[in-house]
């Protein structure tokens, strides 16, 4: 099936289009090291990132402190390295969260057609009415702010945008003789969703997974730096940068490079979404 | 035409009210006791039972949702359960200050974003091309409050030209416009980042159509080939995208205001989050929704008047 009839594998000119994007190629590299930073935190971090060290507060870069300290005299750049990790896991679990409920949402909708359709659909252009920040931060509020909870909130916010997706998709699909030919035989229709529809439409999902995994981290540190975000003392790029506007006049490096860490992340993953989809799309992939 | 606008404002009447029963949804069917969440943890049984009976919780949830719905028609918000003051006229305070930024970063958006734009489609795999891709592509990375931040520590750190908290009097146009100037800028350029990717890859699009290589094979000026053919046709998309972008900036207008500590919507609901006050939370979550509902309205009735095949169908 891989294998075209001319010319190279579809696998092998999807990689060639990818390593000749250097948009993308860039944005991938960016997100490996950052995801490796985060691994790596506890061997990378100079400090100890909950460390407060008050005779040296807010003091600016210099060999002991990279990145300065900020108002407890904490180490700017250990706390950034640990930092990363909460980003990462919530931009991580709650894309997934969001392509889980949103897939089986939109391929439910899309395969029933009819009343069950319109109900979910409806359902799902409500919640695409409110600003996703709004939709968060309303939810947050109420649920209350931690890992799990922002998880959950932030994945809820995706489930619209995956299950618009499946469903688009699946309205072609569903369509097709070896659809049609699963029915005859009498394949059970959840059978026919896993085996039949799902392997066509998840490459799709997963461009989409990737571009919004920025979205997501960036909805994440919006929550943290309205106090929505994971609670402090725990280190994050949110909850730092909004520290840091405290003491901005005199210690402005702790907002700049808390929010530069976000704006390199975010950046790095729509690089790499974007150089994806147009890898995936053989018009933008230049046949 | 007439018809075509009765029709789509009845069609908003539906949508409004699953929108707002969204909001119920979210505040009072989700785990969690207002009543608890105004008192504080710490406080006797007795206490948040009475607040419960007042508050009208004990009801049961059919009720409390027809007592809802109605307070809103009659435009009854309630009062703070902090404060006391009346919901409504909170609100009606801080509204024009949110509605001045995001139509200002609207407009910013539209003015700085479509001539980049078609620049970038024009010179296509050009030095300007690719600096206008990175800009967008920044643009549409950066988290608001961030690039608040940097407009506040350059514009009024390091070259104190605005004023970093508040806003203007109304009654002052000058120094509101000031106040106004770098938050709606911070706005502004989100939706530049957006606007010029729409326009560019818009305009790509019509340049292929079949008319616009007639209109060169009728000999006409490339100006004139672009800005009465292709320009007007790229026009359409980019106004409907840039709309449904709007709504995205009512969102970031939230994380503008609370970096600038500007009077608006988004600060009066942060506040309320922060001081667990419901009754407030829950009213500006309504206003919100009623503010996407008539943008989303707005944005049909100028896409019909832009592309007259709209309101035929």
């Amino acid at each position: 099936m891989k294998q075209e009839v001319l010319g190279q594998p579809v696998s092998r000119k999807m990689l060639a289009a990818f390593l000749k994007n250097r948009t993308a190629l860039i944005g991938g590299i960016v997100a490996v090291l950052i995801v490796l930073v985060s691994i790596l935190a506890p061997l990378l971090a100079p400090y100890d990132p909950l460390a407060q060290d008050l005779p040296c507060r807010l003091s600016a870069s210099d060999l002991n402190h990279r990145l300065g300290t900020d108002d407890f005299g904490r180490d700017v750049l250990s706390r950034i390295i640990w930092g990363s990790r909460v980003s990462l896991i919530i931009g991580a679990c709650s894309v997934a969260f969001g392509m889980l409920t949103g897939t089986i949402l939109g391929m439910v909708a899309g395969y029933y057609r009819g009343k069950v359709e319109t109900t979910i659909m409806r359902f799902i252009d409500v919640l695409m009415c409110f600003p996703d920040l709004i939709l968060a931060v309303a939810v947050t509020a109420v649920l209350g702010a931690n890992l799990v909870n922002l998880i959950f909130t932030i994945g809820l916010v995706m489930t619209p945008r995956f299950a618009r997706l499946a469903h688009g998709a699946l309205l072609t699909i569903r369509e097709t003789e070896y659809v049609t030919a699963a029915q005859a035989i009498g394949v059970r229709i959840p059978r026919i969703l896993r085996k039949h529809i799902f392997p066509n439409i998840s490459g799709e999902l997963l461009v989409a997974g990737t571009l919004w995994v920025g979205e997501a981290i960036r909805l994440e540190a919006n929550l943290a730096f309205i106090g929505l975000g994971v609670q402090p003392p725990t280190p994050t790029w949110g909850n730092m940068t909004r520290e840091g506007v405290d003491v901005l006049i005199n210690a402005p490096w702790i907002s700049i490079y808390a929010g530069l860490s976000i704006l390199i992340t975010v950046l790095a993953f729509n690089m790499l979404g974007d150089g994806v989809r147009d890898m995936i799309d053989p018009r933008l992939r230049g046949e | 035409m007439f018809s075509y606008v009765i029709r789509r404002i009845l069609q908003s009447i539906p949508i409004l009210f699953v929108v707002i029963t969204l909001v119920f949804v979210i505040v009072r069917v989700l785990p969690g006791d207002p009543a608890v969440a105004a008192l504080g943890d710490y406080a006797s049984k007795d206490a948040v039972e009475a607040l419960r009976e007042k508050m009208g919780l004990n009801a049961p949830l059919w009720l409390q949702y027809l007592r809802f719905l109605g307070d809103i028609c009659l435009g009854d918000l309630g009062a703070s359960a902090i404060t006391g003051y009346p919901v409504a006229a909170q609100v009606l305070k801080v509204l024009p200050h949110t509605l001045e930024l995001t139509f200002f970063g609207i407009f910013l958006g539209y003015f700085f974003g479509i001539p980049p734009g078609i620049l970038a489609a024009v010179k296509r795999n050009t030095f300007i091309d690719y600096f206008t891709r990175i800009f967008s592509l920044l643009g549409l990375s950066i988290p608001a409050f961030y690039l608040g931040i940097l407009l506040i520590l350059l514009l009024s750190v390091q070259f104190p030209l605005f004023p970093v908290v508040g806003a203007g009097d109304f009654s002052n146009p000058a120094d509101n416009f000031r106040h106004l100037f770098l938050p709606g800028l911070t706005l502004g350029l989100l939706m530049t980042a957006y606007i010029t990717r729409m326009t560019r890859s818009s305009i790509l699009n019509t340049i292929r159509e079949d008319y616009v290589r007639t209109a060169y094979a009728k000999g006409l000026l490339d100006r004139v080939v672009l800005f009465k053919h292709v320009l007007r046709n790229a026009l359409i998309p980019i106004v409907a995208l840039g709309g449904l972008y709007a709504v995205v900036l009512i969102g970031s207008s939230v994380m503008v205001e609370i970096v600038f500590s500007r009077p608006g919507l988004g600060k009066l609901m942060v506040g309320a989050i922060k001081q667990r006050d419901y009754v407030t939370f829950q009213s500006v979550m309504v206003i919100y929704a009623i503010m996407v509902v008539l943008l989303n309205l707005l944005i049909d009735l100028i896409y019909s008047l832009i592309d007259p095949r709209i309101k035929y169908q």
